[in-house]
């Protein structure tokens, strides 16, 4: 478990370590200099100001927080003010209406449907414009994503498509059904660093890191030291 | 495939990672496996142990099978063509499902070349056995690579010896001057760029998972302590006595497999493991890894 710069009791970010993309948030969290932690134990959430919930398969990330007693957990620590971000899998954890099946965490007024778009042939990648996030396009990708139908009163959509909603939030969590972890685009973790109460290193000159590439995530996973 | 596509498909692959992928034979198989936290099934006929003691030649599955299971759950739905057999692969492409096995455990349409798999859509995974194996099949397209083990044996020591063997290449590589590259990439019949690639990388340049033979929570997460990315489990689960329960066990030894008290708990009262076979005992012309080169 990776930890540093813990001065005041609750400054890091955390991202659930059981399942997906974890070492491609964990890449994203370092380039902004910002303090993390690989969390999968109860008392690995005590000093996190959020926590990301990667992307990955949400039936398998369920089954493990129901399994380990780590969904009462974050809903413990969300309620002391616990920011959470789900990436895809992690939003469909968070959604509190699920088209056919029953919601997990239920922390956000939305309808949320899972693979939505079709197979794996039909994933793709685009660009579009978040105002709340940056003034440029960002890249965003799509992987096997779900949908957003609707969202309540008191959320607010961030970002709309064609018929569905991409990204939305409400006062206490962040969901977007692309892959910011997936591209070089370090703005949205910059967001929620900043919804959390961090500020992450570095400016938003550019919407995309020039140092980022594809294997970056590997330096986290090596077999040779 | 573009090269747009090629990275969703290796990124598909990075969202499994710590997952794990079970085999079912029909739509009630697939809702345990979801059900039980599995990241992909793999359709196919018949788990390994029994094509291996069926013996015959081993096709691609019923694609009405297939389509069944595709329509019976949300997670990734993946099947088998045999080495080389590019028209059974194109009708899994055509079939939609998620991603492509060109596996060893079906019998091969072709003993000298693999499918071209750059002129696919669609992902593939392909089984290795050693570094050189793994990166011939990238430079083919693979988009992920997994050991090829001994399937349908239940015994994890050949999954064990070809992640060594891959592990113990990249632990050369990364040490070795650019100079002497080109003389092991001879050796070991490696692509000169590829290597360079794994050189800078320190392993893989995609997601490798383990398979052939895992049988226990403990099998898995042994893998995963060995360096895997993730696992797939065959006959392990659907030939134990309660195949829920297995299936979920595995899912937790794989989550937390560096966590043996987890482990430990998850290994409790499972029952029966599928019967093993001690390689030793297999007759040469039946060992499944060593098809494909």
């Amino acid at each position: 478990m990776s930890v540093h710069l813990v001065t005041s009791s609750y400054n890091a970010i955390g991202v659930l370590d059981l399942q997906g993309g974890v070492c491609e948030h964990v890449d994203h969290l370092q380039r902004l200099d910002l303090p993390y932690q690989r969390v999968k134990q109860s008392e690995d959430f005590d000093h996190l100001a959020g926590l990301i919930i990667p992307g990955g398969e949400s039936t398998c990330l369920g089954r493990l927080l129901h399994i380990f007693g780590l969904k009462d957990v974050i809903l413990r620590h969300h309620h002391r003010g616990m920011k959470i971000w789900g990436t895809c899998a992690g939003a469909i954890l968070l959604a509190d209406k699920i088209v056919g099946e029953a919601p997990c965490l239920s922390l956000i007024d939305m309808e949320i449907e899972r693979n939505s778009f079709g197979s794996q042939l039909d994933s793709f990648k685009t660009e579009g414009i978040m105002e709340a996030v940056s003034d440029q396009p960002i890249p965003l990708t799509f992987i096997r994503a779900p949908k957003i139908h609707s969202v309540g009163n008191h959320v607010n959509v961030l970002l709309r498509m064609d018929d569905y909603i991409a990204a939305a939030e409400n006062a206490g969590v962040l969901v977007t059904v692309f892959h910011p972890e997936l591209t070089g685009c370090l703005e949205l973790h910059r967001y929620f660093a900043l919804k959390c109460g961090l500020v992450g290193a570095g400016t938003t000159s550019s919407a995309v890191n020039p140092n980022w590439n594809h294997s970056s995530w590997m330096k986290l996973a090596r077999i040779a030291s | 495939m573009d090269a747009k596509r090629y990275e969703l498909n290796v990124q598909l692959a990075q969202m499994l990672k710590g997952g794990v992928i079970m085999d079912v034979t029909n739509v009630e198989q697939a809702k345990i496996a979801e059900e039980a936290g599995a990241v992909a099934v793999m359709a196919l006929e018949r788990v390994p142990s029994d094509i291996r003691k069926d013996g015959g030649v081993a096709r691609m599955s019923d694609p009405e099978m297939i389509t069944e299971i595709k329509k019976a759950v949300t997670i990734p739905v993946m099947a088998k063509a045999r080495i080389g057999h590019f028209v059974e692969a194109q009708l899994l492409e055509a079939l939609r499902i998620d991603y492509i096995d060109e596996s060893e455990v079906l019998t091969p349409a072709d003993e000298e070349c693999h499918i071209d798999k750059t002129k696919f859509s669609i992902p593939f995974v392909c089984g290795a056995r050693n570094l050189g194996e793994a990166l011939r099949r990238i430079s083919e397209g693979a988009a992920m690579i997994r050991t090829k083990g001994e399937a349908g044996t239940g015994n994890v020591v050949e999954a064990v010896r070809h992640m060594r063997a891959m592990n113990r290449e990249i632990r050369q590589l990364a040490q070795m001057p650019v100079e002497e590259i080109t003389g092991f990439a001879k050796t070991n019949a490696l692509p000169y760029e590829l290597a360079l690639k794994v050189k800078e990388l320190g392993r893989l340049p995609v997601v490798n998972f383990a398979a052939g033979g895992l049988a226990t929570p403990a099998d898995a997460a042994l893998m995963m302590q060995l360096g895997c990315d993730g696992v797939f489990v065959g006959s392990g689960i659907f030939k134990s006595a309660d195949p829920a329960k297995r299936a979920r066990a595995i899912v937790k030894a794989t989550a937390y497999f560096n966590d043996p008290q987890k482990i430990l708990e998850a290994s409790m009262g499972l029952g029966e493991a599928m019967p093993g076979l001690e390689i030793g005992q297999i007759p040469a012309e039946q060992i499944l890894s060593k098809r494909g080169w």
